[in-house]
């Protein structure tokens, strides 16, 4: 195989998306995803046994299409990858299953990879170029973190994450009290459009002095989130339209709701990336489409020096090429493989980028 | 001689390769644990191929347990056999998982005229089916209580672990099959039988029986 150009198939099953890609190197060749989120709009929220049933019967099916659409066969494909985790422990182990049986069968080396690690290696795809040390911010139904990247395939730090729900639930929550439907993101940002974002100042979760602290003497939060208190105040501020018997500002709610999310997360991340010394960020995950976030975080990184670069939406939200973009990298630079003996670990830390092989 | 190889995970990690032509168990590889088989299950079927020199493309087939059984074990075994199928190109037959404890029922000798083989559910349950003294399914499968369960012998871990409701309920759980649990090699001689009788085994959608217990949360139903 090419060192610098494997092909490499990634799998992803770690939520309700089942997702096979292939690459070659930094080139994406096939993206095939198929989602259970229809499935879950009636209960608000991602329902694991759901979306575990749902990867089941969608494993081959997407396989076979990002074969076909790569116009490869499985004698084309240098090394697989695998989300191990973080995620939903029954689906991990449908995508890793899956993985296991398809390295034994094809006599491939496979990788067990970190799924938020895999967010930010989709970066280096379509001809972007990261520099060697860089900052992630990832935002998405199922995480909030920030990251300091040294090196994709060996050094990645958490800085902060959230200590409760992940913004993508907050949205997904509030959208049900709005009344505006599942998946929460898109509904609550179009809603949000005609609203006044300064109605209503909703609280910035782990901002006050005590958790955030000084850059010298940091708090215990200072790089972390917090969504259910405001999640409350807002059920709060629902409830007192309604018992006052008045319409429900739902733009306004929905504005500002999605003000408090986005100006915490935004701020803690470029502070972070200040104190850090690092002059890019990265932005991934679903709620990356969200234009809101992406509006004040490019106005935040601009004044603050710092490029930020966001991969196509496609390449946000949770998807098999992402997984096979970091296995690519993994294969280049000489990283051993897995195996076929290691199991899912649904709170996978991000220091932990690659499974080593039971030996 | 071409072999199947048969795996089954509705209860712990359990792969077979089988001699078509006797039916006969070349060699299998079963877990001690019930949580295991997403880390054993590729493993075993690697070291059962290359202990006997086996290429996957050369199988007769691959039969399949589809449960009844716990939900994320029976995925993985269904996942991977269905994956096996389609890099390998050979056919995957499906069959239900309490049939191996029947086989092993009547490979015990002297079946009673009509048993149940009854699995472990948890929540309090059983899978289970009710079985003529040829094999044959006449009952199930199901899930519930096993005081539930009709006045038959009971054979299977469910008899096992549910002995004393059984007995209360007037069935007659069989201590010699308190430890049995769904196993490839006798499940591979259901799927060898029926293939040979002409059985349409091609689908391997899981027995979940149960719903997936999705409920709608507390915040949606605030919402008004
Ligand atoms: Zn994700």
């Amino acid at each position: 195989m090419s060192n610098t150009e494997p092909v490499v198939l990634g799998i992803e099953s770690s939520c309700d998306e089942t997702g096979v890609g292939i690459v070659r190197g930094n080139r994406l060749l096939a993206n095939a995803v198929s989602s259970s989120m229809d499935e879950h709009v009636r209960f608000g929220g991602v329902i694991p046994e759901i979306a575990a049933r749902a990867h089941l019967e969608a494993f081959v099916p997407t396989l076979q299409s990002a074969l076909d659409t790569a116009e490869l066969t499985l004698d084309d494909i240098d090394a697989i990858a695998v989300t191990s985790g973080p995620g939903l422990a029954g689906a991990l182990m449908v995508g890793v299953s899956a993985a296991k049986a398809l390295a034994l069968a094809t006599g491939k080396p496979l990788y067990g990879i970190n799924h938020l690690v895999a967010h930010v290696g989709v970066g280096v795809l379509e001809g972007t170029v990261l520099p060697p040390t860089f900052g992630a911010l990832l935002v998405s139904g199922g995480h909030t973190e920030i990251l300091k990247v040294t090196s994709l395939t060996n050094d990645v730090q958490l800085l902060g994450s959230t200590i409760d729900d992940a913004a993508g639930e907050a949205y997904d929550k509030t959208a049900r009290l709005l009344g505006l439907g599942y998946p929460g993101g898109p509904a609550i940002d179009k809603a949000a459009k005609d609203g006044d974002r300064k109605a209503f100042r909703f609280p910035r979760g782990l901002s006050l002095p005590k958790f955030v602290g000084s850059a010298e003497n940091p708090g215990k939060h200072r790089n972390n989130f917090s969504f259910s208190g405001l999640k409350t105040a807002v059920a709060r501020c629902v409830e007192h339209f309604e018992a006052n018997g008045g319409e429900i500002p739902v733009a306004d709610i929905a504005a500002s709701f999605q003000e408090a999310v986005v100006d915490v997360i935004t701020s803690k991340a470029v502070r972070a990336m200040q104190e850090q010394g690092l002059k890019t960020l990265l932005l991934g995950g679903g709620v990356a489409a969200n234009t809101r976030l992406r509006e004040l975080l490019a106005a935040r990184c601009a004044s603050a020096g710092i490029a930020l670069v966001v991969p196509p939406f496609s390449l946000c939200t949770d998807n098999g090429g992402m997984v096979a973009a970091l296995g690519a990298q993994l294969v280049a630079d000489g990283v051993s493989p897995s195996g076929l003996e290691f199991a899912t670990d649904s709170s996978q830390p991000v220091t932990n980028i690659v499974l080593n092989s039971r030996s | 001689m071409p072999n199947y190889l048969a795996i089954d995970t509705s209860a712990n990690a359990s792969v077979a390769l089988v001699d078509n032509a006797t039916g006969l168990v070349v060699d299998q590889r079963v877990s001690s644990k019930g949580n295991d088989q997403t880390e054993t299950l590729s493993a075993y079927v690697k070291e059962l191929l290359d202990a006997h020199g086996q290429k996957g493309q050369d199988l007769a087939g691959i039969i399949v347990g589809v449960g009844p059984g716990p939900f994320t074990g029976l995925r993985v075994g269904l996942v991977a056999a269905r994956t096996f199928g389609f890099v390998w190109q050979v056919p995957v037959h499906g069959v239900m998982s309490l049939h191996a404890l029947a086989e092993q029922v009547l490979d015990a000798g002297e079946a009673p005229a009509q048993f149940i083989v009854a699995s472990d559910a948890r929540r309090k349950e059983v899978y289970w089916a009710r079985y003529d003294q040829d094999g044959a399914m006449v009952d199930g499968p199901h899930v519930s209580a096993a005081s539930a369960l009709p006045a038959f012998p009971v054979y299977g871990i469910g008899a096992g672990i549910y002995a004393e409701q059984l007995e209360e309920a007037g069935a007659k759980p069989m201590p010699e099959s308190f430890e049995w649990i769904a196993n490839a090699g006798y499940l591979v001689r259901r799927g060898i039988s029926d293939l040979a009788a002409g059985k349409d085994l091609s689908d391997t959608s899981p027995q979940y029986l149960r719903e997936s217990d999705a409920q709608v949360p507390a915040f949606m139903k605030q919402a008004k």
